[in-house]
Formats: structure tokens, C-alpha cells, sequence
């Protein structure tokens, strides 16, 4: 009910505006990506006492820059005896899925294009790209997706390591997903709907009405199986380069390889946007501070959470990672669910 | 940052601890007790904690590891072992090498080489002196033969050249006259040692 009162107030989408909104999200979400890799190589650097790239650049800036020119003009090799047309498909697959999840969530504020501005002046560029109405399980259902792009690499590529790293990326598959699922139950029963937009209202109510504070064990259950599905730290399998050289994205080089990266960084920031809108709040207003802050201030801090663990905990191995999800979080997520439920039911 | 750190190869003083290790769980129950230990324990929080302060010490309390190494350089050791260098007499500037041999004699990598003759007042002239770095193990047994304290390691550790040849003339490795008074008394290999005094004992004659 909600939902359709809030869109009846705000201008009609158009095709335009979605159009508009997707090439947006492409440009600065693959930029944002970019210049998270400089974050990441800066802040694990002065985690530990190191200065990170300095010379490309002031502070090293530039370094994307170089990268990008190196990923872009390096030789494309395929492996001769890969499976060449799964090989090339692979990388497209993870990068295409992370920004497909991207429509679902909201990301930057609307706005309307001035009307000075020729052929689009009018035109209304909504919040999230496709508002669909069963929002999360959309965004969850197409990172999952993404999972396919390491596992048909490493299968591809007729590598050792690519076939553990393929190996690995099912292990983590089947683990944490029924996690995730099971962890966003619970605030969906709360809130009685699928759409990201809902549970935006759901917690309009300021500081006391995030969800964090009634489903705090959800809460530490998403983040943990979102740091498996991002494939970060404490799980990242898939691509340990102590372990499996670089798992599935071993023979990958050039931008196939930055396709994967592009991937990885745009899932970290899909997680982070559904961590803030589902648990802490989303994109209200808080005091004085505007939403469109508040939610960079809170996507900022789940991706420098995600550096921070990166730089201080070692990570586990797939049969701890399994036994962690199947016998510690899946129980305790149903029983989250089920209290949860008669919590609702008294 | 001073050389102490270097210097010390005692292993004794050093602060070594023995870790508190406990013995695995054997039983079901005890495995899962400790992990129920670990979890509620927050030990993860301490990791947190140390890398999140040891960024702050980092980047606000100067305690970066970093050396730009082109542009700053660490202390070295002064009993490291890089390029020779010739030392000069003080007083007269003069070289101080006597030509007498003993490190060409002694080099086990026979990088030396080494021509004297007399020279008008008939005292004995370096003719010619070159060490061959391409086969020079910087071992330092020339160093410390040398009477005269003529041949010495220097702290020069940057060696890349387009040839070998641009260190190993004696005119290359000997102190420039004009920077004689710049000319350091080596106490690095070679030298004699600081206690050297307490060292010294009676020649036995009743052997
Ligand atoms: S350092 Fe050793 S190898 Fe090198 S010139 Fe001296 S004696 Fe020969
Ligand atoms: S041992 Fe010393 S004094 Fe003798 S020839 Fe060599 S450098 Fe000259």
C-alpha cells in the first residue's frame, strides 16, 4: 500500500530514466570499483604501517589509472587446451550479474534532469533502476548467479588450480546461501514484503527503529554469509593465493581478469547498500545529517569493515567454512526465524 | 634509529617468550566448548583493535615502516661489507698503502692484482692496483690483513654500473685529495677492534 502512495507522489518513470539510471550506475559503480582497489591497497597498506601506491599521482592517486591502462593493453591469452568460448563468457558473467543486482538496489538519490538540458530535460531519474517488487530476493537471487562466472572459469580453463578454485567456489555456494536466505527471513517477516523500498519505510521511525535492534543475530548472520558471497577475507576460497595460486582466475590476464575484479568490487558495494537499507536503516534521514549521506556514510563503513577484516583475521579452510555455516549459523538462523515468529504470533 | 639493533647478536638478552599452547580438544563435547569459548571470547574484536590502532599509530604518530628507499636510506651496519676503499694518510695525503702484498696474497678469490716498484728515492710505489668485482666475494679477509689499515670496506652498497671497471682502479677506490679532511677513520671491518688494548699481551719468549 505504501509503496504504490510513495510512487503515486513522485513523477512517472520513463524507459528514459531507467536508461539514464542504468548507464549511470555502469559508469560510476565501474569507477567506484576502480577506485576501490586503490582503498583497499592504501588502507590494508597502513594497516600495516605501510604507505600503499604513492608514486602514480598525488597519494598515489592516479594508480587506477595505470592499472586500467595496464588491464586494457595487456595480451588476452586463452590457455590452449581451455573450453575457449566458456572461457571468454566466464568474466562477463560475474562482472554483467553484479550489475544487474545493482538494478535492484537503490543506489544515489533521484532527481529530474533540468529542463534546459536538450532531448532529456524532464526527464525523472529514479532512486533504483527497477523497482520490482520482490527487491531482495531479485538482488540475492542474481549475486548467487554471479557465482557462476568462477565456477565455469576455473572448470574452463584446464588448470589444477582453476578446477580447486571451481571446486571451492560450489563448497562456498551451497554453504552460505541457505545462510543469507535464512538470515533476511526474519526482517522480511517483520516487514511483510520483498521490496527494498518497504523496508526503507519500515525503519523511517529514526535511530531506535533500525532493525539491527530487533534482529541483531540476523544482522551478524548477513554480514557473515555476505562476506562469503563476496568472496572476501575470512572466505575467500576461491582465489587464496597461498593456497590455490589464484583459484579460478589463474590463467585469466588483461581485462577478463579485471572483468572478475570489476565483479567482486561492484558485489562488495551490492552487499554493503543491502546491509545498510535492510538493518541499519537505509537511505532516511537522520537528525540533520540527509539520507543520501546517511547511506554513503553507511555503504563507506561496510566497505572499510571489509578492508579492516581483510587486514586483521586469517581465513578459513572450505571444511571450516562448511561446518560453520551447515552446524553453527543454519541452526541458529532458524531458531532466529522460528522466535521470531512467535514473537509476531503473541 | 640507531645501529644498537644491528650490533646485537646476542640471542640470550633478546625477549623471547614461550607461547601458552593447550592441547587440542579430543571429545566432541570439549571441541565444541572451545569453540563456544572462541566466539563469546570477542578475540576477534582484538584483532580488529590492533590493526585499526596500529593504523592510527601510522598515520598520526609517525610510526610508518616505509623507507622511500631512493630518496631515504637505513644505516648500515659499520661492519658491513661493500666496495673497498683506499685510505689516504692524514698528515701527508699520501696513500697509505705500502704495496706489501699481503692482500693479493691472501685474497681467496685472486681478484687482486697488484704491481709495485721503486720509485726514485727508492721507496716502493703502487704501479698499478685493480680488485676484480666480478669475482670479489667482499669476504674482507683483505681488510683485515692489511697493515697499514689502507684497504677498508666502505658503506658504498649501491653498485649497479654500466661497468664493473667504474670501482675497481685504485684511483676509484683511493680518497680524493680534495676531500682528505672529509676522510672518516673506518672502524668497520678491518679496523682494529675497540678493545684492542685489552687485547694486546707480552710476547711469550720461553717457548
Ligand atoms: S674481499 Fe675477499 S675476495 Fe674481495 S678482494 Fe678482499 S680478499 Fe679478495
Ligand atoms: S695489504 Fe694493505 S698495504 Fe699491503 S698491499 Fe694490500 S692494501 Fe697495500
Amino acid at each position: 500500500m505504501e509503496t504504490t502512495t510513495l510512487i503515486g507522489q513522485l513523477p512517472e518513470v520513463t524507459a528514459a530514466g531507467v536508461a539514464i539510471k542504468a548507464i549511470l550506475i555502469l559508469a560510476i559503480i565501474s569507477a567506484i570499483a576502480g577506485f576501490g582497489t586503490y582503498l583497499e591497497r592504501k588502507v590494508l597498506a597502513f594497516m600495516q604501517r605501510r604507505l600503499g601506491p604513492t608514486h602514480v599521482g598525488p597519494y598515489g592517486l592516479l594508480q587506477i589509472a595505470a592499472d586500467g591502462i595496464k588491464l586494457f593493453t595487456k595480451e588476452d591469452i586463452v590457455p590452449q587446451h581451455a573450453n575457449s568460448l566458456i572461457f571468454k563468457v566466464a568474466p562477463v558473467i560475474t562482472a554483467a550479474t553484479a550489475f544487474i543486482a545493482l538494478a535492484g538496489v537503490p543506489v544515489f538519490p533521484d532527481f529530474t534532469i533540468p529542463e534546459f538540458v536538450p532531448v532529456l530535460g524532464g526527464t525523472f531519474v529514479p532512486s533504483i533502476a527497477s523497482d520490482v517488487n520482490v527487491g531482495i530476493l531479485f538482488v540475492i537471487g542474481m549475486m548467487a548467479a554471479g557465482l557462476y562466472g568462477p565456477l565455469l572459469a576455473g572448470m574452463a580453463q584446464a588448470n589444477k588450480w582453476g578446477i580447486i578454485g571451481a571446486a571451492r567456489t560450489a563448497i562456498q555456494f551451497l554453504s552460505y546461501e541457505v545462510v543469507t536466505g535464512l538470515s533476511l527471513l526474519a526482517p522480511i517477516m517483520l516487514v511483510g514484503s520483498l521490496s527494498l523500498i518497504d523496508f526503507n519505510e519500515a525503519q523511517s521511525g529514526g535511530f531506535t527503529s533500525w532493525f539491527i535492534w530487533q534482529q541483531p543475530v540476523a544482522f551478524v548472520l548477513f554480514l557473515i554469509a555476505g562476506f562469503a558471497e563476496t568472496n572476501r577475507t575470512p572466505f575467500d576460497l576461491l582465489e587464496h593465493e597461498a593456497e590455490v595460486i589464484s583459484g579460478y582466475a589463474t590463467e585469466y590476464s588483461g581485462m577478463r581478469w579485471g572483468m572478475f575484479f570489476i565483479g567482486e568490487y561492484a558485489n562488495m558495494i551490492t552487499i554493503s547498500i543491502l546491509a545498510a537499507v535492510v538493518f541499519l536503516g537505509g537511505y532516511n534521514d537522520f537528525g540533520f545529517i540527509a539520507g543520501w549521506i546517511m547511506i554513503l556514510l553507511k555503504v563507506a563503513f561496510f566497505f572499510f569493515l571489509m578492508l579492516w577484516v581483510r587486514a586483521a583475521w586469517p581465513h578459513v579452510r572450505p571444511d571450516q567454512l562448511m561446518w560453520l555455516c551447515w552446524k553453527v549459523l543454519m541452526p541458529i538462523a532458524v531458531i532466529n526465524v522460528v522466535v521470531t515468529g512467535i514473537v509476531m504470533m503473541v | 634509529m640507531g645501529l644498537e639493533q644491528f650490533k646485537n647478536r646476542n640471542v640470550g638478552t633478546q625477549e623471547y617468550r614461550v607461547l601458552d599452547l593447550q592441547e587440542s580438544p579430543k571429545t566432541p563435547m570439549a571441541k565444541f566448548v572451545q569453540v563456544a569459548k572462541r566466539t563469546f571470547k570477542g578475540e576477534l574484536f582484538v584483532g580488529l583493535g590492533v590493526t585499526v590502532r596500529e593504523m592510527f599509530n601510522a598515520l598520526f604518530r609517525g610510526q610508518m615502516h616505509t623507507v622511500k628507499y631512493p630518496l631515504e636510506k637505513l644505516p648500515i651496519s659499520p661492519r658491513y661489507r661493500a666496495i673497498h676503499e683506499m685510505l689516504r694518510l692524514l698528515e701527508s695525503g699520501h696513500y697509505r698503502c705500502i704495496g706489501c702484498g699481503l692482500c693479493e696474497k691472501i685474497c681467496i678469490s685472486n681478484c687482486i692484482t697488484m704491481e709495485t716498484r721503486y720509485d726514485e728515492n727508492q721507496r716502493k710505489e703502487v704501479s698499478e692496483y685493480t680488485i676484480n668485482f666480478g669475482r670479489c666475494i667482499f669476504c674482507g679477509y683483505c681488510a683485515e690483513v692489511c697493515p697499514e689499515l689502507a684497504i677498508v670496506h666502505g658503506p658504498r652498497y649501491e653498485t649497479a654500473s654500466e661497468q664493473r671497471a667504474s670501482f675497481s682502479l685504485f684511483e676509484d677506490m683511493l680518497t680524493p685529495i680534495d676531500k682528505l679532511s672529509l676522510q672518516q677513520e673506518y672502524d668497520g671491518f678491518g679496523s682494529v677492534s675497540p678493545n684492542a688494548d685489552e687485547n694486546i699481551k707480552k710476547t711469550p719468549l720461553a717457548y
